[in-house]
């Protein structure tokens, strides 16, 4: 017989997770640097101008808050819809409609003033990443379609609408062939705070950020939506519209990643192109999660990892490390932290021996 | 459409729906023990890339093949441990895995885009292959096609006509059930997700192998997630993923054949459609709940708890 037995916690293990979540953090850093020694790099080495590509300069920790607008909205999304167990994972299509919806309304009103463009652009966004949301919400409520699955495939449809639409009917005539539509005019570009290199985008972050949190706190729907999230059955017995509230969650889910997508097409890239499409709405998944959709905590974690995409950048000028190790660095984040988290939910004792 | 056509063209289907058949056949056989490994994509591409490397080493395929399965398993026992040991969420470790999984080919392979391997050519069996229509159909493909048509009656015998197979579905059916009738549900999973990690690495192995021939930066291209759709579609049963794969192999090597005729039709609408198309599959199958075999357990961990 085992001599360890396995209880479940009573109450919530405090700061104790926190330090189980830095434990894994530290696991997976370690495990991509025996990863970076396979490939040839020297890991000490790598490590180090990582995290120094990463946050040991004031340019690099600008180029991570610009990276985290974008995977922070996408994962304020994801964080609502995972909150009801409802499994988005089509931020990244959505995110990629909002640059869509966003776009089309820039090349269409060029000249409209600043104050009626920009509203007009987001309302486009949400509406067009609201959709793609929708849509997988309704054919699971209605047709019991996996989500998972559906939102997967819908990223693929979206990213290839968006080159369909760069290749083809928005290709700007003057780009020599490159796939991308005209600059936005001016009234279409979000401008940055006074000198800083940091559009007023972050600003709508904030909002933005502020508002989930009350909205998750303080009304109805956000009690709904946990109530929804901890036990389905419990919540249709109380009378809450289930198969509405899915469909709405799903559709908000989906505007949030939309005016990720505004935001990047208006402030950081100034135009609608193939490499608009960074897997920020993969990041999101990971970062909703390590944050436990916290949406403090998002903040906290889509700051964290999009300067590891800017250390990653670095590592790839500095020692030709391919663009990749982000991507496998992230998964084995999400592993080791999952797998933390049997520490937080049981308590290991020891057994005592029988007389 | 005419004979000349069409033929080659259900060819095509069949090879390039292979793949696909091995990690959907991999994936039901964990599915079917109350794992749901979402993390099909990033086996099948870690399988791709082993079987790529191992065939450039020591430039025997059939080595390699064996070798992207068993790399296959290695992949998928990172689920297991999260999920069977630690009791980590089985949809979001299997979506962590599929991003390691991408991430750790793309990186390791960087150094081989666009390099070749020796791999599997077509070997027309010698009688069959003169029957005409099913004949140029079916057998004159390569040997790792041959070898899924043997796949589903075996793994169907096995869960239907043996004890082990009994015990492996019990897990995933009723889990605390199985455990009152002796049986190992811990070892059950894990010995479902290994061997399905080993058929979704073939799977991955037969893209770099024999479809393709060479490694390419995202070889699978989200066919790992086609297959996860395709279990769906099966009802969980060996035996319809057959005709789910070649479906999807035949809209696949349409697409191909259009792109490839000069059409008006731009190319990037025509690679939607293996996207839309798995939606509307998925829609159809998910309709009426009718009939299926879908394990009552998928996806829901046993708790350590004594």
């Amino acid at each position: 017989m085992a001599l360890i037995r396995i209880v479940k916690r009573q109450e919530p293990l405090g700061w104790g997770s926190c330090f189980v979540l830095i434990a894994a953090v530290a696991l997976s850093v370690l495990l991509g640097g025996a990863i970076l020694a396979i490939g040839g790099t020297p890991p000490v080495h790598g490590i180090v101008t990582l995290f120094q590509g990463a946050f040991g300069s004031r340019w690099a920790l600008e180029d991570a808050l610009i990276k985290a607008t974008p995977i922070f909205l996408c994962s304020l999304g994801v964080a609502v819809a995972f909150r009801l167990q409802v499994w988005n994972i089509g931020a990244e299509g959505q995110y990629a409609m909002g640059a869509v919806g966003a776009t089309w309304i820039a090349l269409s009103f060029p000249g409209a003033p600043a104050w009626l463009l920009l509203p007009g652009m987001i309302a486009a966004a949400m509406a067009a990443g609201g959709c793609w949301g929708f849509i997988p919400g309704f054919l699971r409520q209605r047709l019991r379609t996996n989500e998972i699955i559906a939102t997967l495939m819908m990223n693929y449809i979206a990213i290839l609408f968006l080159d369909y639409l760069v290749y083809g009917v928005w290709k700007d005539p003057a780009s020599f062939g490159f796939p991308m539509t005209p600059v936005f005019s001016d009234q279409a570009i979000i401008g940055r705070i006074g000198a800083t290199s940091f559009s007023w985008g972050l600003t709508h972050c904030l909002l933005l950020g502020v508002a989930v949190w009350a909205f998750m706190r303080f009304t109805r729907l956000g009690y709904e939506i946990k109530v929804g999230g901890d036990n389905v059955r419990a919540a249709r017995y109380a009378g809450i519209p289930y198969d509405r509230l899915v469909m709405l969650v799903m559709a908000l889910s989906g505007a949030l990643a939309g005016w990720a997508g505004f935001l990047e097409a208006s402030s950081t890239i100034n135009r609608l192109q193939p490499s608009i499409m960074a897997g920020y709405g993969y990041t999101a998944i990971v970062v909703a999660w390590l944050a436990r959709l916290n949406p403090l905590a998002i903040g906290v974690a889509a700051f964290l990892l999009a300067g590891l995409r800017v250390g990653v950048e670095g590592l790839q000028l500095d020692l030709q490390v391919p663009a990749a190790f982000g991507g496998m660095i992230e998964g084995l984040i999400l592993l080791t932290v999952l797998a933390g988290g049997l520490f937080t939910r049981y308590r290991f004792a020891f057994k005592r021996r029988l007389p | 459409m005419n004979y000349e056509i069409l033929i080659p063209l259900l060819a095509a289907a069949v090879q390039s729906g292979t793949p696909i058949l091995y990690a959907t056949l991999g994936e039901i056989f964990t599915e079917r023990t109350g794992i749901l490994n979402l993390g099909v994509e990033g086996i099948m591409i870690v399988g791709a890339l082993s079987g790529f490397l191992v065939a450039k080493i020591t430039g025997n395929p059939a080595v390699a093949f064996f070798a992207a399965g068993l790399a296959g398993a290695v992949a998928a026992s990172l689920h297991g441990i999260v999920c069977i040991i630690f009791q980590g969420n089985q949809v979001v470790s299997g979506l962590a895995l599929t991003i390691l999984g991408v991430g750790f080919a793309n990186y390791i392979g960087a150094a081989y885009v666009g390099q070749a391997a020796p791999g599997f050519d077509p070997l027309p069996i010698p009688l069959l292959s003169q029957i005409p229509g099913l004949g140029p159909i079916f057998f004159r493909q390569d040997l790792l096609v041959y070898l899924t048509y043997l796949i589903p009656p075996l793994m169907w015998l096995f869960l239907y006509q043996t004890r082990y197979g009994l015990s492996l579905r019990a897990a995933g059916e009723n889990p605390a059930a199985a455990i009152a009738a002796g049986v190992n549900v811990v070892a059950c999973r894990f010995v479902g997700v290994l061997v399905g990690g080993f058929f979704i690495g073939l799977g991955g192995a037969y893209l770099s192998l024999a479809y393709t021939h060479l490694w390419t930066n995202n070889l699978t291209g989200g066919r790992g997630w086609i297959a996860v759709a395709l279990v769906i579609f099966a009802f969980w049963r060996p035996s319809r993923a057959i005709f789910g794969a070649y479906l999807f192999g035949g809209v696949m090597a349409l697409q191909l054949r259009l792109q490839a005729s000069g059409t008006q039709i731009p190319s990037s609408l025509l690679l939607m459609l293996p996207y839309a198309l798995t939606i509307g599959v998925l829609v159809l199958a998910s309709w009426r709940r009718g009939g299926t075999d879908e394990p009552a357990a998928l996806g829901r961990n046993i708790e350590p708890v004594d």
